[in-house]
């Protein structure tokens, strides 16, 4: 099967990779780009554990063509710590326990940056809607919307 | 938030304790919040191959014929593997502990009892080519009746599901048909009770739904042996159970997991690790095999649902006299372990309440539904959720308030259980009141002051006369009798000569009491 040359951002870095016609950017990432963070849940985009953000929005990378981010930036999990200092979300989500299997927390984590990035000072309720395509079995939630709200309110601290 | 209640059983306490109550980070946190966790998918292998299977779109059909050539044909695909190249191509997930008999093929060979059930495994270089295989292959069946009802399912002339238990209901110990309490006599205690409440239960299944879906990756290492990056829940156990399927030797076999993207009893049934073993054997590659998330809904087991009967009989001063219990446990169409929630569920009764004259009987039963496992409690959540309604029931009925009620018929210390085991150490009674407290619920004050460390034992330690049942040999087993009050003799010799069991009754004492435990029959410790 012919294949098409993709050259985009990740985490900053360039990234350039040969995707098959209909390969999702899920599977880009993974398989291709080696970069691990995004999981499978679903394959459907119906429980956020793929989600990345492109230009600093939150996408379901499954159902993400690949080829429709040629030339744009994407964030992942993988690329929240700059060098050994954890992003504020990361510290915020290990002081509230707002993981247990972890499977879901590179999508979560994404998902509370697009809101962060857009809105440093969010409601509980914009930080539940912020979430809500992301599912969670283990905890039930609260510590997660817990967490975010500490991270938001850590970064109102800094900026006064 | 969290409170520690040090009033309550204070001389028992031993206040050296020094974790609860106070935080300590998980180990894998760290990694969870880097995105770094290692899951089972999160390998990188070179050249890796892909499995997927042929599932049955019968929920009961004999298989006439399978047509492979055009599958075979197709661009990508490195094998094909039926039922014939599963070396041990039957297995019950207890046979490792010798307990039930291999019942479920890994790939169905001459019929298939539960839509979804694998048929054929196509090993392809990407999914893609293992799906579009898929799609090439013919499978002519010939649709059974089918029987997705528990009760249906035992009467007489019911389609039998699963040939190993010819009559759908699990087999205990070679000769029970299911699990069964008997302690004082429920009909004295039905006469002499002011009312009755009769009333059925019916729970759902429910998919566990993960996040992160079952599956597994195999790979040749290089001494021989196979590395199996898995998401199982219980790594020896899969390991163990592939040994047999596969039969090799455990130690040929290299499992690697603990990191679970959720499990909650929905990854211990090893569905995926024996194909993806077999397909790295026969093709020499690493072969991954994840189940879709369409796949593990649709055809993965779930929580098995119950169908519970309870019968109370109540006095007009609150106390229950009697309890009737009969469930039927909808094992799907395999045993996997649906027997050993049988046993938890009998074991469970009659919930947490001094009761004088208990009855019940439990049963496994097959169904042509997608095959139950572990759950989250399985066998005892639905059994408590049944006795609770049941319980505010007949508070309702007698006119006293759930809380109070509870209270009253609450077990207490030095009290017998219908096991014949003491109660010890109980404590309903303080956490129905401190649950009070907390909803600011109002209870009398007499009700306050009870204690589970008060008023039990003396003339409620006693077990009560139980009517013996006659013991019909070949009948429905239904009449049959398990002793629980007694260690159970040893099996009588049969009449003709046959060779011998695979495990031998207990020879002659030599240290120990013998004691009776529900899986094993009886075994000296």
């Amino acid at each position: 099967m012919p294949k098409t040359a993709l050259q985009f951002r990740h985490n900053g870095r360039d990234a350039a990779i040969f995707v098959d016609g209909g390969m999702s950017l899920l599977a880009a990432l993974r398989d291709e780009v080696g970069d691990f963070s995004p999981k499978f849940g679903c394959g459907q985009g119906g429980c956020g554990a793929c989600t990345v953000l492109v230009d600093g929005e939150p996408v379901v990378s499954c159902i993400t063509l690949a080829e429709s981010v040629a030339g744009k930036s994407i964030e992942t999990a993988d690329g929240l710590k700059s060098g050994p200092e954890l992003h504020p979300l990361q510290t915020a989500f290990m002081e509230n326990f707002a993981a247990q299997c972890g499977y879901c927390t590179p999508g979560m984590l994404m998902a509370a940056k697009a809101l962060l990035d857009r809105n440093p000072a969010p409601s509980r309720v914009e930080v539940v809607e912020a979430i809500s395509g992301n599912i969670c079995r283990c905890t039930g939630y609260e510590p997660i919307i817990n967490a975010i709200l500490a991270a938001a309110a850590r970064g109102a601290e800094r900026r006064a | 938030m969290l409170e520690l209640r040090k009033d309550l059983f204070a001389d028992e306490r031993d206040d050296n304790l020094k974790e609860i109550g106070k935080p300590t980070q998980r180990q894998d946190m760290l990694g969870h919040v880097t995105a770094t966790s290692t899951y089972f998918n999160d390998h990188k292998l070179q050249a890796a191959l892909h499995l997927k299977v042929l599932r049955s779109a019968h929920s009961h059909a004999r298989i006439r014929r399978v047509e492979l050539s055009e599958a075979e044909r197709h661009p990508g695909v490195r094998r094909i593997i039926r039922g014939a190249d599963v070396p041990h191509n039957l297995n019950t997930l207890l046979s490792l502990i010798n307990f039930g008999n291999d019942d479920e093929p890994t790939l169905a060979v001459d019929k298939v009892r539960y839509k979804g059930e694998p048929i054929v495994a196509v090993v392809a270089d990407s999914e893609r080519e293992a799906f579009e295989a898929l799609a090439k292959i013919r499978v002519d069946y010939e649709p059974l009746p089918t029987v997705f009802d528990v009760e249906e399912a035992t009467k007489p002339g019911a389609p039998v599901v699963n040939e190993t238990y010819p009559k759908n209901t699990f087999t205990y110990h070679d000769i029970y048909d299911h699990q069964k309490l008997r302690f004082g006599d429920v009909e004295r205690g039905f006469a002499a009770a002011d009312h009755i409440l009769e009333q059925r239960y019916q729970m759902s299944p429910i998919e566990h739904a993960s996040t992160e879906t079952n599956g597994s990756i195999a790979a040749p290492d290089t001494n021989g042996r196979y590395v199996v990056y898995t998401s199982t829940q219980a790594l020896f156990f899969s390991l163990d159970t592939c040994a047999k399927i596969l039969d090799v030797p455990s130690n040929k076999l290299h499992f690697i997991g603990g990191t679970v993207g959720g499990g909650f009893g929905g990854k211990v049934d090893t569905v995926t690790e024996p194909l993806a073993i077999l397909g790295a054997m026969l093709t020499g590659r690493p072969v991954r095999y994840m189940i879709g998330r369409e796949e593990e809904m649709l055809y993965c087991a779930p929580r098995g649902a119950e169908r519970i009967f309870i019968k109370d009989g109540v006095s007009r001063d609150g106390r229950i006299l009697a309890r009737k219990f009969r469930c039927l446990f909808d094992s799907g169409a395999y045993t996997r372990l649906s027997s050993y929630a049988a046993v938890k569920c009998a074991a469970h009764l009659p919930g947490p309440y001094t009761i004088p004259n208990v009855y019940a009987d439990v049963y496994c039963v097959f169904t042509n539904r997608v095959p139950a496992t572990a759950m989250r409690g399985f066998g005892v959540t639905a059994v408590d959720f049944a006795i609770e309604c049941q319980m505010d029931k007949l508070a309702n009925l007698v006119g006293m308030d759930p809380m109070e009620f509870r209270i009253l018929n609450a077990y207490r210390d030095g009290d017998m259980k219908a096991h014949r085991r003491e109660a010890k150490n109980t404590a309903l009674i303080e956490c129905v009141q401190v649950a009070a407290e907390k909803a600011k619920w109002l209870i009398r004050d007499d009700f306050k002051r009870m204690s589970s460390r008060k008023d039990g034992g003396g003339a409620r330690a006693a077990a009560p006369p139980t009517p013996r049942e006659p013991i019909f040999v070949n009948r429905p087993a239904g009449q049959q009798r398990t002793v629980y009050d007694r260690p159970a003799p040893p099996p009588s010799e049969p009449a003709q000569p046959q060779p011998p069991p695979p495990a031998p009754p207990a020879a002659a004492p030599s240290h120990g009491a013998i004691r009776f435990s529900s899986v094993f029959g009886a075994r000296r410790r």
